[in-house]
């Protein structure tokens, strides 16, 4: 499937009615796992804030797809040289962010009211913290080298040094957070999830899914014009 | 392999001939952490707490100095063009230039960051440890912050921008350094975590050169 859909005139044929397909579905899923996840029962010891699960969980889930997604179209950049690849890489970037970000938010949205603080150094916010600097460092390499295909070439080696270096990160603030011993804002064990909450939340990460997958395609269709309209205006120019 | 030593004298060189080597770096870890007390207070007691802590952080930010010069200078006047024509892989080069990073660079803080961490506080008894993590640490931080180094060649924002890539790579060996220290200080095992910290900079010295090679090649091409 990659090796047919790495023809830029192939890719544009499908994502044409691919990336509207998908957005459909995004949309419905997500409006249908919005809807759940407000009629759903109360939490008995979270109360209405139990409804943060479904937006903030699957922003976490996908800031680290994402960034999966990141390493593997800089892997197919740097080895296959695809164009198509440094484009999807490109694309991809912004979107990670912007889950990271809205993950990072929700979080600091819904510890206020449940630990009492906006912001935590516990080991799993301290680790998608640095995602998302990883993220900003990607754009910004992008964004300072001006010939694009070494751009793009620079920040897919960052993304694979990042790939490599997320799981070592992950560990040691995980470590580092043993060996501190924080305060215990977090609730140990908990209940485990009902059926009730399951399900939409479910619908939203796939949602999710379906809303970055769409996204995607629509940023590297972009990409695709944008090369073109370059290249016909120095045609024009001669 | 005698092409090897043969970069390895002349980083060396460069890096003590112009601008003083590791003088600017060192100034400017005493000048970060002279700031600390200005801004949490110099009461001991305080200062003492976070002392082995502020000592790593100013590590870190004092050995992103040089990295700006550490192939850029190469870069712009067509040296690097050469090495990447001549006999010696461009591995080795990297290499080779992370290597006189540490030893210009990372060997002098190391000596430096128990003084300032003294003076910031910190038991007597801490010194040794503070000294061989910042050594070895210094390992990582060299040869990470050179991949940084290298991918942002060809950028017209150097210095920041390699802040910006390195500095959420540095969180490892300044969690497995400064802990190293505080587990020591807290009458805890202190082993696994300077083991976590040589395995961080072996690695990254093993690792790196690959990174810096491939990202010098591209801005060459």
């Amino acid at each position: 499937m990659f090796q047919a859909l790495a023809n830029p005139q192939r890719f544009m044929d499908f994502s044409r009615w691919a990336a509207p397909l998908v957005g459909i579905i995004a949309v419905i899923l997500i409006t249908v796992g919005l809807w759940l996840s407000f009629i759903v029962p109360e939490d008995y010891q979270m109360g209405d804030t139990v409804r943060m699960v479904f937006i903030h969980v699957p922003a976490a889930y996908m800031a680290m797809f994402c960034y999966a997604c990141l390493g593997g179209a800089s892997f197919m950049g740097l080895v296959f040289r695809h164009s198509l690849a440094d484009a999807a890489g490109r694309a991809c970037a912004p979107l990670g962010a912007g889950f990271t970000f809205l993950a990072l938010v929700t979080g600091s949205l819904w510890g206020r009211p449940m630990w009492g603080t906006w912001w935590a150094w516990d080991a799993r916010m301290t680790s998608v913290l640095v995602l998302l600097l990883l993220y900003i460092g990607y754009m910004a390499l992008q964004a300072a080298i001006d010939d694009e295909v070494k751009a793009a070439r620079a920040a897919s080696i960052l993304a694979l040094v990042g790939l490599i270096n997320l799981p070592i990160i992950k560990f040691s603030v995980d470590w580092w957070n043993t060996l501190h011993q924080p305060a215990s804002v977090f609730r140990a064990g908990g209940p485990s999830m009902p059926p009730d909450y399951l399900w939409p939340l479910a619908l939203m990460a796939i949602g999710y899914m379906a809303l970055f997958g769409s996204l995607w395609m629509v940023r590297v269709r972009s990409e695709v014009w944008r090369k073109r309209a370059n290249g016909l205006a120095l045609q024009a120019a001669g | 392999m005698n092409g090897f030593w043969v970069m390895l004298r002349r980083e060396m060189a460069m890096a003590w001939g112009r601008g003083g080597g590791p003088l600017l770096a060192l100034t400017f870890f005493v000048a970060t952490a002279t700031l600390l007390p200005l801004a949490v207070g110099a009461s001991p007691a305080r200062l003492a707490a976070v002392a082995p802590g502020s000592a790593w952080l100013a590590l870190a930010l004092a050995s992103l100095l040089s990295l700006e010069r550490l192939f850029e200078r190469d870069y712009e006047d067509g040296t690097l063009d050469l090495l990447a024509l001549g006999p010696v892989p461009l591995e080795a080069v990297a290499f080779a230039k992370g290597l006189a990073q540490w030893l210009t660079n990372g060997a002098p803080l190391a000596l430096a960051a128990p003084v300032v961490a003294v003076a910031l506080g910190a038991e007597l008894r801490l010194v040794p440890l503070i000294f061989i993590s910042a050594l070895i640490g210094g390992l990582g931080l060299a040869f990470t912050g050179g991949i940084g180094a290298a991918l942002s060649l060809g950028s017209k924002r150097g210095g920041v921008l390699i802040a910006v890539l390195v500095l959420p790579l540095f969180a490892p060996p300044v969690i497995f350094g400064a802990g190293a220290i505080e587990a020591f200080a807290g009458g805890l095992d202190w082993h696994p975590a300077l083991a976590l910290l040589s395995a961080y900079g072996l690695a990254a010295t093993a690792l790196g050169p690959f990174a810096m090679a491939a990202a010098c090649r591209n801005a060459l091409s």
